[in-house]
């Protein structure tokens, strides 16, 4: 029986049936794994030991009659750039490929008490610089809906991998487009969470400002109940919020009827016809739930592009400089100095995507430069939030596309990283502005490609976003 | 510059110039836990044992803010009179160097904790107002260490206990003119932090670190001369050497007809020179920007005043009181104010005696003799402020005579217990009884006709004879003024 047509709540029977069991379900998934990854190359790091263990638990409370969680026996594949104690944390990087942490991420620790069980580590641009998964150490991976196309990035392995059934649900991170994009692109359901909703504790940085911790899944209950696992505050990261967090499984039993949509015409003029004709069906389709489409304006939207490369890589290439090859970094060879260890060690283990933006990042907060570049980005991004906080007066919800296109070929845009950085224009918006947004499959092209649908809610609105996503889903999955 | 002038100026070369002098100050905030993570700051632990992935810096760590470093900061800047921030960030100081694990430090850059602030010195005997700048937060780096290890030719080893242990950077206005003066800001400076408990200010141990910005020039000249960052002065003989010698090396530059470069000196207290870091072409660029981990530090007026309410009353003002409330001498009250604990034990003192000033003779008499012979600081005296002040008020109301208390005093040292027990348990009661003491006055005059004629002929400093024979007859345990009256109504 294939893990692909496993969801959540039939796991969850199954376990509770004693139909099979926790270890031979991550059993399952393990070799599903090692096979499927001979095809997508979605795993850098398959972890059997810490995946039985954690099945093997979820049977004891079972044995027990304890309630084993709502992720229980969960095969859950987790993005390279999140740590898990004694299990090997690259981030797709050769600077870290020896890395092992010494302590879980807090959204690590969360899904494994929820009785989930974590089969291994999926790949992904280095430090989640990209939009195509092609800037990985690791090889790229391929879009398991065709082979020879990217899954998209940065989370392009987390996506592969739900879509290719070699898990049930994954972990990614976002912080311009790569859950959307990698879940628009693979055919599968992924969240933005709003910023601060989920812990960072333990997401490897890349932008801290911008990057979020988001789950995908095959439908949109699955990555909720994922998302429901790891959200709420933590104390060990001080931009966490102490909101509390909805229940979604019951805000995904309300009603739709009556929601306002707005559709930007910022994201629609000028969309290629193909996507454009999906996501004007999938709004149709809206129309029909009860929904009232109205269009919107986010004037700020041509600034988005700009204003996420100056932060970013601002960010990153502060939050790079602790990969000097002192501690945890793999060192170069024969180095004399430490300037030479430094600069050996950086230019061994960084691939091309990371040190340009190092040095894009270097170059905007130099002196001199800081207010012309970084300063200027900040009020833009302001300016990006406004937008939304104005649109949200309006509407309940706004819908629109994850991508001007389907996934592309491998190597199609390496040569072009202006291009390859545009597939991001619709996604960066939700990260500058901090809300949750989402990608949730709406059709393919007439190649049989998918296709994302993007909904956006304001802060902490998951519940309501959610909402018309499962509805959506729903509806045309009939 | 002149090949041929000397590396130093003649003192009588200094003295046309003016320094210029301000420092830079980093005092650890003396919290239990570290200032982003709960390990303990503790020194002396074995190497990278007070560490965890936040202080390592380890990939996907992040840093909290450690509510009491926020509060002892903002204690600090409010006894250095600085106006608080109610909202000031946190901020990335970016640059590699092995002992900085995160590859940046967090610091405060344009928008600090507290600023406008200002003590005033006491130099060459009159007081001066040294100028505040501001007073930001910021985490420690860890520790290089060169040497002492079999392949120390080869590597440096890196011990981060001390990596994120709570700073304070306090930086004054160039309003110091001379080394003294500078020697004189940091030993108040030092004080005022002791006082108020946020820091022990041990250099030894690293806990005030400072460095110095100077320039020279001409008396009377309108403008500042070109400063050099004098780093590495970690210990008061080395502030006021390093001072005096790069103030020395720079006039003979200007004297030679050379010009001070701006730049980065380190002081090296083994030749007490300064020697040329960096030049200003490679000042680092530390790319400062906002922390994003953080959120903005916001100081609301409630908490604010809840902080300064919990404040001890600072040395300045205390003196002050003193001088007013008990009639201090200035110069008792300035003694009596140096540290918290003595002035807390001199107020206990004071009012159990019910009579300050002679609280402060004895503090700063007897007492004090006996704590410096013992080794032993005002805070460890086994004679508590309560029973030193039993002691006075026995003085003061007559039943112990100063002679007396001075035997005692000793005794309640060496055991700790109060006046009373002693005084019981040796017999050293003062004689009250005023019968017995009629008794002993009348033996006396009895026993010496020849004084009594002689008082009686008008000789009034015969009255001393008799006080001493009555004192000897008593051991000393007579009131001197129930004895007067005695003897001048008996005779």
């Amino acid at each position: 029986m294939s893990l692909e047509s496993l969801t959540v709540a039939r796991i969850r029977a199954q376990l509770l049936s004693r139909e099979r069991s926790a270890v031979e379900l991550a059993r399952e998934a393990l070799q599903a794994a090692e096979q499927g990854n001979q095809a997508t190359n979605a795993f850098i790091t398959i972890s059997p030991e810490r995946a039985l263990e954690a099945a093997q638990r979820v049977d004891q409370r079972i044995a027990r009659g304890e309630d084993p969680g709502p992720l229980a026996g969960v095969p859950v594949a987790v993005k390279d750039v999140i740590v898990t104690k004694g299990v090997r944390t690259t981030c797709g990087s050769r600077i870290l490929k020896d890395y092992i942490p010494p302590y879980d991420a807090t959204a690590v620790e969360r899904l494994e008490a929820a009785g989930g069980v974590i089969i291994g580590k999926t790949n992904c641009d280095e430090f989640a610089m990209g939009s195509s998964n092609e800037n990985s150490a690791y090889g790229p991976v391929r879009n398991p809906k065709a082979l020879d196309r990217v899954p998209g990035g940065s989370s392009g392995g987390s996506a592969a991998s739900v879509a290719q059934g070699t898990s049930v649900v994954s972990l990614g991170s976002d912080t311009g487009g790569s859950v959307r994009l990698p879940a628009s692109f693979c055919g599968c359901v992924g969240i933005t969470p709003t910023y601060g909703r989920v812990s960072r504790y333990g997401l490897v940085a890349f932008a801290s400002s911008l990057d979020h911790i988001g789950p995908f899944g095959r439908n949109v209950r699955d990555a909720a109940a994922l998302l429901q696992a790891i959200a709420g505050r933590d104390p060990r990261d001080a931009t966490s919020a102490a909101a509390p967090v909805e229940d979604y499984a019951a805000a995904m039993n309300g009603d739709v009827r009556g929601l306002r949509v707005g559709l930007p015409r910022e994201y629609m003029k000028g969309l290629p016809a193909e996507t454009g004709a999906l996501i004007y069906r999938a709004v149709d389709e809206l129309t029909r739930l009860g929904c009232s489409i109205h269009e919107i304006n986010l004037p700020h939207t041509e600034y988005a592009i700009a204003c996420y490369y100056i932060i970013a890589t601002a960010e990153a290439s502060s939050n790079l400089a602790r990969y000097d090859g002192v501690r945890y970094t793999t060192r170069a060879k024969d180095s004399g100095t430490l300037a030479s260890m430094y600069r050996n060690t950086r230019e061994e283990g960084f691939g091309a995507e990371c040190k340009r933006r190092i040095l894009l990042g270097t170059y905007v907060l130099s002196h001199g430069y800081y207010d012309a570049f970084y300063l200027k980005a900040q009020r833009a991004r302001a300016l990006i939030a406004r937008d939304y906080a104005e649109a949200f007066r309006e509407v309940d919800l706004i819908a629109g596309p994850v991508s001007p296109t389907p996934a592309f070929q491998l190597g199609e845009k390496t040569a072009d990283p202006l291009e390859m950085y545009l597939a991001d224009i619709y996604t960066v918006t939700g990260d500058l502005a901090g809300v949750p947004c989402m990608s949730v499959p709406c059709g393919e092209t007439a190649e049989g490609l998918p296709v994302g649908l993007q909904i956006i809610a304001p802060h902490f609105q998951e519940g309501r976003m959610l909402r018309l996503a499962e509805a959506y889903e729903r509806a045309v999955r009939r | 510059m002149s090949t041929s002038a000397p590396v130093l100026a003649d003192p009588a070369v200094i003295a046309k110039y003016e320094p210029v002098i301000g420092l830079e100050v980093h005092v650890q905030i003396g919290t239990r836990t570290k200032i982003f993570c709960a390990c303990p700051t503790g020194f002396g632990a074995p190497p990278n044992t007070n560490v965890c992935p936040v202080c390592l810096g380890m990939p996907g760590a992040l840093p909290v803010l450690n509510r009491r470093a926020v509060e002892m900061a903002v204690q600090a800047a409010l006894a250095l009179e600085c106006r608080i921030n109610p909202y000031s960030r946190l901020a990335r100081k970016n640059y590699f160097y092995p002992d900085l694990p995160k590859g940046y430090q967090i610091s405060q850059y344009d928008q600090p904790l507290a600023g406008h602030g200002g003590i005033e010195i006491l130099t060459g005997g009159s007081p001066k107002r040294i100028g505040i700048t501001r007073a930001h937060l910021e985490d420690d780096a860890g520790k290089s260490i060169h040497d002492g290890f079999s392949d120390s030719d080869r590597y440096t080893y890196v011990d981060l206990n001390r990596s994120g242990t709570p700073l304070i950077e306090i930086v004054s206005e160039p309003d110091l003119r001379s080394s003294s003066e500078a020697y004189d800001y940091l030993t108040a400076l030092k004080e005022i932090l002791q006082f108020i408990g946020v820091s022990d200010c041990d250099m030894e141990k690293g806990n005030l670190r400072c460095d110095a910005n100077v320039s020279v020039r001409l008396r009377g000249a309108p403008r500042f001369g070109t400063k050099a960052e004098v780093k590495n002065l970690n210990s008061f003989r080395f502030l006021k050497a390093a001072l005096d010698y790069e103030i020395a090396r720079q006039v003979a530059v200007l004297e030679g007809g050379g010009t001070v470069v701006q730049e980065t000196r380190l002081y090296n207290p083994d030749t007490g020179e300064t020697v040329s870091m960096r030049g200003k072409e490679h000042a680092h660029d530390y790319r400062y920007f906002p922390e994003p981990d953080l959120a903005p530090l916001r100081i609301s007026p409630e908490w604010l005043e809840e902080l300064r309410s919990a404040m001890p009353e600072l040395p300045a003002r205390r003196r002050r009181r003193f001088l007013a409330d008990y009639g201090l001498r200035e110069y008792d009250a300035g003694v009596l104010t140096q540290s918290r604990d003595l002035s807390d034990y001199f107020e206990q003192a004071a009012a159990a005696a019910g009579d300050p000033r002679l609280a402060a003779n004895w503090i700063m008499g007897d007492l004090a003799g006996l704590l410096k012979h013992a080794g032993k600081e005002i805070a460890d005296s086994p004679v508590s402020a309560a029973h030193l002040g039993e002691l006075l008020s026995l003085i003061a109301r007559g039943s112990v005579t100063s002679k007396l208390a001075k035997e005692i005093l000793p005794r309640m040292f060496e055991s700790g217990e109060g006046p009373h027990a002693i005084m019981e348990r040796e017999g050293l009661e003062t004689i009250t009884d005023s019968g017995e003491l009629e008794r002993i006055v009348a033996q006396v005059i009895a026993a010496n006709p020849k004084q009594v004629e002689q008082y009686r002929g008008g000789k009034a400093s015969v009255l001393s004879f008799f006080m001493g024979q009555v004192m000897k007859a008593t051991r000393g345990q007579a009131d001197p003024a129930a004895v007067t009256g005695l003897l001048k109504e008996k005779l």
